[in-house]
């Protein structure tokens, strides 16, 4: 099957071991993957922060990257949030007509890793080996905007070696919400200091989450909460295989 | 009405000093989760929620589609029924005119109703400056009230405090308004609902005047619905002889048979309970029951203009049952007063800026008051669609300022869209950032200056990788091998 790879902004730039991971999986289940080179940027800082003007270019060379794709593959329920849901209202308020039949033929084909595993290729256990105690944070947007339910958990506990422990309360946000990070701190780290309290409660050593923002966030506080406990994409841990020990 | 400065700190230093509220912290954390969990319950009881809820939805937006018919509708309906119907555009003149149905009986006391819309326009203190004094009758607005405190909660304006401060504020304050609280009073829950049992009894039999508002609006029949717990609001509604009522033009429903699925909707999501333990149903005067003189101040106060915006006008819907309150992780963090306005909360984020404009910095700042979790919109039983209404008011908001700060914001925007707009600039930006990648290392990155310090004063930030997703590809995958 082919694929095309959408790394996102933040896995492009700050994450691309995430990026790397989620093109590993998809080749070991047999998937041609391709990159294509125009790609930038879903356009969700802009739009969510209220710049949809601004966010027109990012549109834009998304679907121009994208179009002809039968399966657009990200590692982040939260852009592909805002390709299924906000991209339509970013283009029908640029008033450009062309645009919007571009958004509507192209969202349809975008999945989050998880979303596409499950339902597109239908496998949970994808041959991976993860030794070690960890935690799952079911990020808002790919829980509530994406409803990918359980996906993600039923990947992970596929995997050999693995321990997973429940989150408790680990369907409340954490606290990142994009520039909300920035436009209010003190409740940020608040929701973050609350989290990675129930985080080390669990005694995992990995907190992994669909979405490298949230993985930011949290990451933050933790390193500087010099608690030990890392940081996981979900693609990162379904990467590893048993032969890579 | 737009451009009232509302004279509060914007959401941001509200919320910045009531994070470090351990004490505040604790009362919302425990008050929140109680409630979240026994809505959960209630409404899981229900095969049929989903269909009640799109119900909901439905018939509030098809009311607020023809309001002006059912309005028409409503006012026929309350004067053959005896009643007389007034029209307030503002907060001003709803004011004026309640004042005046006030002077009109002769009486300088009033007991009150818990209501929404009167604390929307400042009514007591309004009140207070004509010489007349209207006493508060909901168990936690009372407190409140005697407080000389502000709400915090649309249902639960007092969950910001705890027993213990209930009870000071009780032997400190009942004295100067009627009824003292007994000197031994503890803080056990029956011994403070009786000693305001006590204190409100005598306003009771003194009154001859209520005010109200109301929980919906029957436009076939002209009746009132108000719902309630204690009991208290119904004395109010049939023991004084002159009934006021202050209601939003939003709370219209079109028939008596339209409140079957909000008496369902409304108490399940706001209180948890199935059905709630009182629902008075007022439809004009009755000889020798209930009030003979009753007057409904139809409120408008921003309303219209709300009802004109597509996207806005569905938090027109809301029916006050204050679930998304509950479940808002920022509301539970930051309390209801930073949110600086009597709708606190999600709902407050998107009813307030359309209510009052984004002019001033304290509504503007409260559309990014939520890190659109959708929380709120996932308990909302007339399904508004909270988080889109958010981001729709910050494209409104990007528009209409032109601050200093709100131009720098914007040309920054502009700036990384047009980075955005091409893979190619996206890639220069890219290789600079991963030169300071390489400075740093892959440790995370320790406090930085502002703005980068809003990040960086609590959490670590990531060192830009070394080498892109894009460079990587380029390197190991196209053989064009780009090696800067
Ligand atoms: S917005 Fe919805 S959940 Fe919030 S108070 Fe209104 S009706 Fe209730």
């Amino acid at each position: 099957m082919r694929v095309a790879l959408f790394a996102t902004c933040l896995g492009d730039t700050l994450f691309p071991g995430a990026v790397r991971a989620t093109l590993r999986v998809l080749e070991r289940l047999g998937c041609t993957v391709d990159f294509p080179p125009g790609q930038t940027c879903c356009g969700q800082m802009h739009t969510n922060t209220g710049y949809h003007e601004q966010a027109v270019p990012a549109v834009r060379s998304f679907v121009t990257a994208f179009e002809g794709y039968d399966h657009v593959v990200a590692p982040s329920g939260s852009c592909v949030g805002s390709i299924r849901h906000q991209h339509d209202i970013v283009a029908e308020r640029s008033g450009d007509r062309k645009l919007s039949e571009a958004v509507d033929r192209v969202s349809p084909h975008v999945y989050e890793l998880s979303e596409f595993l499950v339902d597109v290729l239908g496998v949970t256990d994808v041959g991976s080996y993860f030794p070690h105690r960890v935690t799952y944070h079911p990020t808002c947007h790919s829980l509530r905007m994406l409803r990918v339910g359980d996906k993600p958990r039923r990947l992970l506990s596929e995997v050999r070696g693995i321990r997973l422990l429940e989150l408790p309360e680990a369907e409340q946000c954490c606290g990142f919400g994009g520039t909300f990070a920035l436009k209010n701190p003190d409740v940020s780290v608040a929701m973050g200091a609350d989290k990675t309290r129930h985080v080390r409660e669990t005694g995992a050593e990995v907190l992994c989450a669909s979405d490298s923002s949230c993985l930011m966030h949290l990451g933050g506080l933790l390193d500087r909460q010099r608690e030990g406990i890392r940081t996981m994409h979900l693609a990162e841990i379904l990467a590893g295989t048993e032969e890579d020990r | 009405m737009s451009g009232v400065d509302l004279g509060m700190p914007t959401f941001p230093d509200a919320a910045h000093r009531a994070v470090r509220d351990a004490q505040l912290r604790h009362n919302l954390g425990r008050a929140t989760s109680t409630i979240r969990n026994k809505r959960a319950a209630v409404v899981d009881e229900l095969d049929d929620w989903e269909q009640l809820r799109a119900s909901g939805a439905a018939i509030k937006a098809h009311t607020l589609s023809r309001l002006d018919t059912y309005l028409e509708r409503f006012e026929s309906a309350v004067t053959a029924a005896g009643g007389t119907v007034h029209w307030a555009r503002d907060a001003a003149e709803a004011n004026r005119i309640v004042t005046e149905l006030v002077r009109e009986t002769g009486e300088t006391e009033a007991v009150k109703v818990k209501s929404m819309a009167t604390q929307e326009i400042g009514l007591n203190e309004a009140l207070a400056s004509a010489g007349i004094s209207a006493w508060e009758t909901d168990l936690a607005e009372l407190i409140v009230q005697l407080d000389e405190d502000r709400p915090s909660h649309i249902l639960v304006p007092a969950i910001h405090r705890n027993r213990s401060e209930i009870r000071e504020i009780f032997r400190r304050e009942m004295s100067g308004s009627g009824a003292p609280a007994p000197a031994d009073l503890t803080d056990d829950p029956v011994q403070l609902a009786e000693a305001a049992r006590h204190h409100l009894r005598e306003k009771f039999l003194r009154a001859n005047v209520a005010i109200s508002g109301a929980n919906f609006a029957v436009a076939e029949t002209g009746s009132l619905v108000v719902v309630e717990s204690e009991g208290n609001g119904r004395m109010c509604l049939t023991m004084p002889d002159n009934l006021i009522s202050v209601v939003g033009i939003e709370k219209l429903v079109p028939s008596w048979r339209d409140l079957e699925v909000f008496l369902q909707l409304l108490p399940r999501s706001s209180t948890g309970e199935r059905m709630n333990p009182y629902t008075s149903v007022l439809s004009g005067v009755t000889e020798e029951d209930g009030p003979s003189n009753f007057h409904v101040v139809l409120l408008d106060n921003g309303r219209s203009e709300a009802l004109a915006d597509e996207v806005g006008s569905q938090a027109l819907r809301c029916i006050r049952c204050s679930a998304c309150l509950n479940v808002c992780p920022v509301y539970e963090r930051a309390g209801g007063h930073a949110y600086g306005s009597v709708y606190p909360g999600p709902i407050g984020a998107v009813l307030t800026p359309q209510l009052y404009g984004v002019e001033s910095e304290d509504t503007a700042s409260l559309p990014y008051a939520s890190t659109l979790c959708g929380a709120c919109y996932d308990v909302c039983p007339v399904a508004i669609e909270i988080p889109e209404l958010l981001v729709h008011l910050r494209h409104r908001t990007t528009r209409e300022r032109k601050g200093w700060f709100d131009r720098l914001t914007g040309t920054a925007m502009r700036g990384l869209g047009w980075v955005f707009g091409d893979s190619k600039r996206l890639g220069r930006a890219q290789r600079i950032a991963s030169l300071g990648g390489r400075l740093f290392g892959r440790r995370g990155i320790g406090r930085l200056p502002w703005p980068m310090s809003r990040w960086t004063d609590a959490r670590d930030a990531p060192a830009p990788a070394s080498e892109s997703f894009r460079q990587w590809w380029e390197r190991n995958r196209t053989g064009s091998g780009d090696e800067r």
